[in-house]
């Protein structure tokens, strides 16, 4: 009896019920990919110095995450067992280099300034982590959540890293589309007589771990129960 | 329809499958991206050379500035000799328009295997540069009725390929501009080739058409001529490349020009 209550309910689950909006938000702030299990760190680092860089990169992102997982999902119950890692590396592959050559037909500017870390996708922990930990085991409409959830958890993290290290580092903001905007005049800047430089120092990798270092630390600050015990 | 999902069978069955399926889709995307790819790479190609003449143009005009600033196209062998010429309209795939000579392509098929069989032996390497079916293209600009030429070079840095530009004066010997890029050269050291205070280094130098060594880019710090630049700091190899490029490539360009400009004098 209490089975057939359970699937009955099982299958009238909506798309958005609580648990199914929690898959959305949860990556967003308490189980943040970047911050919280320190995922994705490298390309994190790497793309940072521009915003456009990084809104194409979390697009990218984004688009083989929902693939790799709705894909994953539809096949899971098909998947060889023995074979399953291999089986998720070549779609995830796939769905890279299909990125790739589409940036490189359709923005080859930014696609030039990306280079590797595109094809560095494929190694990026977050999106094994949430085909073999997620997309394996539910359905596939939870799973595109997931996929959702977790790619806009590393998107938000990126672009305010960028956005710190553009305006610092170079004094303008660049969207895509747009090119980059400079906004301080250069009036201000020592060389013109002003008082104001760039700071070069955010333009390189390292000052990108400082910035992602202080948004866990404010994120810690205003969500104690991030904070561990010992 | 009880499959043993562990069977060898089925783990087979469903690895041909998917490779199948994924091997078509990414063929298709391929195929079907690529005219648009090509059309971004000559793109490029036309805003590096008209980067080396010192015109600054993007993606969007490129097409434009360089049918208004290149006047011809040439194609040269390795002796010196002229293959093909082209001016006007640039049409993608046609073989004889020195434009379409991907020297990147020849360089990594032919030039580089030629390279490191004969590393010390400069004489069979020449023969055999000499012998091999490569085609170097030159690009004749006019920019404010000043002549200038473009040559593209190709070669290999720490860790990957380098190449550029190089605009001489129409003496043929005189650098007017160049411009420099690289696939993986490592950011800080190597990787400033592509900056602009090195590439203004070359600027006014000169080749020396008496000399084996046409151009030299020395190790850092080390005492410049006229016919040499200080290298990178710390960017040894790369800068190494830079200098082999330049004296393996530039010479077919020099006697390219000196035998053309012979035959004006006597006419």
């Amino acid at each position: 009896m209490s089975t057939e209550v359970k699937e009955i309910k099982k299958t009238s689950e909506p798309l958005f019920s609580k648990k199914n909006r929690k898959l959305l938000s949860d990556p967003l702030n308490d189980s943040n990919p970047i911050t919280v299990q320190v995922l994705g760190i490298c390309s994190a680092l790497a793309i940072t110095v521009q915003v456009q860089q990084a809104v194409i990169m979390s697009l990218s992102v984004l688009f083989v995450m929902i693939g790799g997982n709705v894909i994953v999902s539809l096949l899971r119950n098909r998947i060889p067992d023995r074979i399953r890692i291999i089986v998720q590396l070549v779609i995830i592959a796939a769905l890279v280099i299909i990125v790739n050559e589409v940036l490189k037909a359709f923005l080859p500017d930014i696609s030039e300034k990306l280079s590797v870390f595109v094809g560095l996708i494929i190694t990026n922990c977050i999106i094994m982590g949430r085909l073999e930990a997620f997309a394996l085991g539910n359905k596939p409409g939870p799973s595109f959540l997931d996929a959702i959830g977790n790619a806009m958890g590393y998107a938000w993290i990126l672009v305010a890293v960028a956005v710190v290290r553009e305006i610092i580092g170079s004094g303008a903001i660049s969207l895509p589309g747009m090119g980059q905007v400079k906004f301080i005049p250069s009036s201000w800047f020592i060389a013109e007589g002003g008082l104001y430089e760039n700071n070069n120092l955010f333009i390189l990798p390292p000052m990108a771990l400082v910035v992602v270092g202080i948004i866990i630390w404010i994120q810690r600050s205003r969500n104690t129960k991030l904070i561990e015990e010992n | 329809m009880a499959i043993n999902k562990n069977s060898n069978g089925y783990t087979f069955l469903f690895s041909i499958i998917m490779v199948v399926v994924v091997g078509s889709a990414l063929a298709y995307t391929s195929q079907s991206l690529k005219p648009l790819q090509k059309a971004n790479e000559a793109d490029k190609k036309m805003v590096d050379i008209l980067g080396a003449i010192k015109v600054p143009a993007t993606r969007a005009n490129a097409k434009e500035e360089f049918s208004k600033y290149v006047v011809e196209r040439i194609s040269v062998k390795y002796d010196g000799s002229e293959v093909n010429t082209a001016s006007g309209d640039i049409t993608a795939g046609d073989k004889t328009d020195p434009f379409n000579i991907d020297v990147k392509k020849e360089y990594r098929a032919i030039i580089s295997k030629i390279i490191k069989s004969t590393k010390k032996d400069p004489e069979g390497r020449k023969q055999r540069l000499g012998d091999a079916e490569v085609t170097y293209p030159l690009y004749v600009c006019e920019k404010n009725d000043t002549t200038f030429y473009v040559a593209p070079v190709v070669g290999t840095g720490l860790w990957g390929p380098i190449w550029g530009y190089v605009a001489l004066l129409e003496d043929g010997k005189t650098f007017y501009g160049t411009t420099f890029d690289h696939k993986t050269e490592t950011p800080g050291l190597g990787a400033e080739i592509k900056e602009s205070f090195f590439t203004v280094k070359f600027e006014g130098k000169t080749l020396n058409t008496s000399s084996e060594t046409v151009f030299e880019v020395k190790k850092g710090g080390a005492v410049v001529d006229e016919h040499s630049v200080d290298g990178i700091t710390g960017g040894t190899i790369t800068s190494k490349g830079v200098g082999e490029m330049l004296n393996r490539t530039l010479p077919v360009y020099v006697k390219y020009l000196s035998n053309t400009s012979n035959q004006k004098a006597q006419k």
